[in-house]
């Protein structure tokens, strides 16, 4: 290596400056990306009750939790039955029943497509659960995915039965 | 940006010209030389700058009546609509704008894919011209999210769940973009300032758009390289001024017919209902101007795929100056491009009608194969073309043609005509 190749105190200088001004430049730019983000309030309206006493099995209501749609649905023996007899390995997103519906006559999800966000209509596709109009996702009984872009089964929130009457979800 | 030797003629103008040279910019402009035969498809940069002003303009008074709140917006609007001096005049001419700016765009872009606008040297006035089309969409599509109906509402809630097809950090990004766990009103109001900040971004970029056309000049319908100024070229003012505001007058009759006969053909009567989180219209569809790609995006059965399906189509477009080999510019003188060209225009077409109906059966089917031609056309036809397509012969000069007497190949063609005529 040659003098003038040699980095000398000046080229120093010069990449300490600029490896100053980038962490500078970092620093000063998060907060103005960090602003959009949600904030502790909107964090904060984290948990909902719903008083469920007054579904009959077949029938569903849907609450917003967070901004969306949870559908809570009390299945019929019919439908348990569908969504428990599935081969497991049939499916896109294998998950069994059993692990989405704890209580197999509640189902609890957030009816929001795992595709691009819309919520499906119930009792409607080719598999009797839910089918999202946008794209045509077809979900079972259970909400797992079956047919159609979205990629997973529609999520289960955190949720719990407060008593017999009352699911708190969140 | 050459060869000024302008001096103003009056002596203040001269003052002022020695500090601040706008004079001779504006010389520039009215003396640019511009080749003699451009036709009427090149009047649609005129056009557009029209409708970018007019996009502002409008843009500007409605915010001064408009209200970014989940809870006001959709009455905000009404408000307009309703209340306002002249407010429904005023929405009209923006909704119906954004229409016309895109059918101008289409336009444009797709005079450029005919002549060969985007080959070497005007790749990066291609590439701005992209750029421009892309922030476009961005703000034809936050825009959309304004009035918060229904359509707005769900709209917005497909397109920023594109963002979360993105491995790992999708969901983050979705829940930054939105600002909570949902659209709701932290979406609204960043839309809002947006869809303000992005006109006046692409007005810097049509600035750039047109400084770097003027460097090479403008391309022409034969497509040759010409000397400026020349026998082949004629000043800027008043000739293709003039050209320029006769094709916008005809432009502005489509425009007036779309606001005051039918000002919401082109909408959706979903959004005339306002934005409920619960409820997702039976059948979302995007503007009409999107609706090739979103054709794309679910012909595709994958989600990250469909996305990444959607993205390249428009980013395709800007490595098209490298993808399409041929050195010859214009179709007229590409028999087989002129034809694969066509079948482009119709693919494109098919894909923007598939998009508006449901992704399903024969439509979904009609959707994949438009799609696969899409990307055949741009990675495969054009590249392979240009190695193998015989060009029929380039005339020396446009003049040349019209006057005759040239010895050069060009005139074979004309000679059988005139022989024809004889």
């Amino acid at each position: 290596m040659s003098d003038k190749e040699k980095p000398n105190r000046r080229d120093f200088i010069f990449t300490a400056t600029a490896a100053v001004g980038a962490v500078g430049a970092g620093a000063a730019a998060w907060p103005l990306i960090d602003q959009m983000n949600p904030d502790a309030s909107v964090k904060a309206l984290a948990s909902t009750e719903v008083d469920v006493s007054s579904l009959q099995p077949g029938q569903s209501i849907t609450v917003l939790w967070r901004g969306k749609p949870v559908f809570i649905k009390r299945r019929t023996e019919n439908e348990i039955s569908e969504a428990r007899n599935v081969n497991i390995s049939d499916l896109k997103h294998p998950e069994k029943d059993e692990d989405r519906a704890k209580n197999p006559e509640w189902l609890v999800m957030l009816g929001v497509c795992t595709h691009l966000g819309c919520v499906p209509l119930a009792d409607k596709g080719d598999y009797d659960g839910w089918f999202c109009p946008c794209h045509g996702s077809h979900y079972d009984t259970a909400g797992r995915i079956r047919k159609g872009p979205a990629p997973t089964n529609l999520e289960i929130p955190k949720y719990e039965f407060v008593n017999s009457n009352t699911i708190k979800i969140g | 940006m050459s060869d000024h030797n302008y001096t103003p003629s009056s002596k203040f103008g001269k003052w002022f010209n020695d500090r601040l040279p706008l004079l001779t910019l504006a010389n520039h402009l009215t003396d640019y030389p511009t080749p003699k035969n451009l036709n009427y498809w090149w009047t649609f940069g005129g056009i557009l700058t029209f409708c970018l002003i007019t996009q502002i303009i409008t843009g500007l008074v409605l915010a001064m009546h408009y209200i970014a709140h989940a809870d006001l917006a959709f009455s905000s609007v009404e408000h307009i609509m309703r209340d306002v001096n002249y407010g429904w005049l005023i929405r009209y001419i923006h909704a119906n704008g954004a229409s016309m700016f895109f059918l101008a765009v289409y336009i444009h872009i797709f005079r450029s894919l005919f002549y060969g606008s985007y080959k070497a040297p005007r790749e990066i006035i291609w590439i701005l011209g992209i750029m421009i089309y892309l922030l476009m969409m961005a703000a034809a599509f936050m825009g959309y999210v304004l009035p918060w109906g229904q359509m707005s509402f769900w709209g917005a809630t497909v397109i920023t769940n594109l963002f979360s097809a993105i491995p790992l950090v999708g969901e983050s990004i979705t829940t930054w973009l939105w600002g909570g766990y949902s659209v709701d009103n932290p979406t609204l109001t960043r839309f809002f300032t947006l869809h303000y900040l992005i006109p006046f971004l692409i007005l810097g970029l049509v600035v750039l758009h047109i400084w770097a056309l003027h460097v090479p000049g403008n391309n022409n319908p034969i497509g040759i390289d010409i000397q400026k100024p020349s026998k082949d070229t004629v000043p800027f003012h008043p000739y293709i001024v003039v050209k320029d505001l006769f094709a916008l007058l005809l432009f502005m009759i489509v425009f007036a017919f779309f606001v005051f006969y039918s000002p919401n053909i082109l909408g959706h009567a979903d959004n005339y209902i306002e934005a409920n989180p619960l409820v997702t219209p039976a059948h979302i569809v995007p503007e009409w101007y999107l609706l090739p790609f979103y054709a794309i995006l679910r012909s595709v059965p994958d989600k990250l795929l469909g996305v990444v399906a959607m993205l390249s189509a428009i980013f395709i477009l800007a490595a098209l100056p490298w993808l399409d080999t041929s050195k010859i510019r214009s179709a007229v003188f590409r028999p087989l491009y002129k034809q694969f060209y066509w079948i482009l225009v119709i693919d494109v077409l098919v894909l923007g009608y598939v998009g508006a109906m449901p992704a399903e059966g024969l439509y979904l089917l009609i959707a994949r194969v438009a799609t696969a031609y899409y990307f055949l056309h741009f990675l495969l036809i054009l590249p392979v073309l240009g190695k193998i397509e015989k060009t029929t012969p380039l005339p020396l000069s446009i003049t040349s043609p019209v006057l005759g007497g040239s010895a050069d190949l060009a005139m074979a063609k004309n000679t059988d005509i005139r022989k024809e005529k004889l």
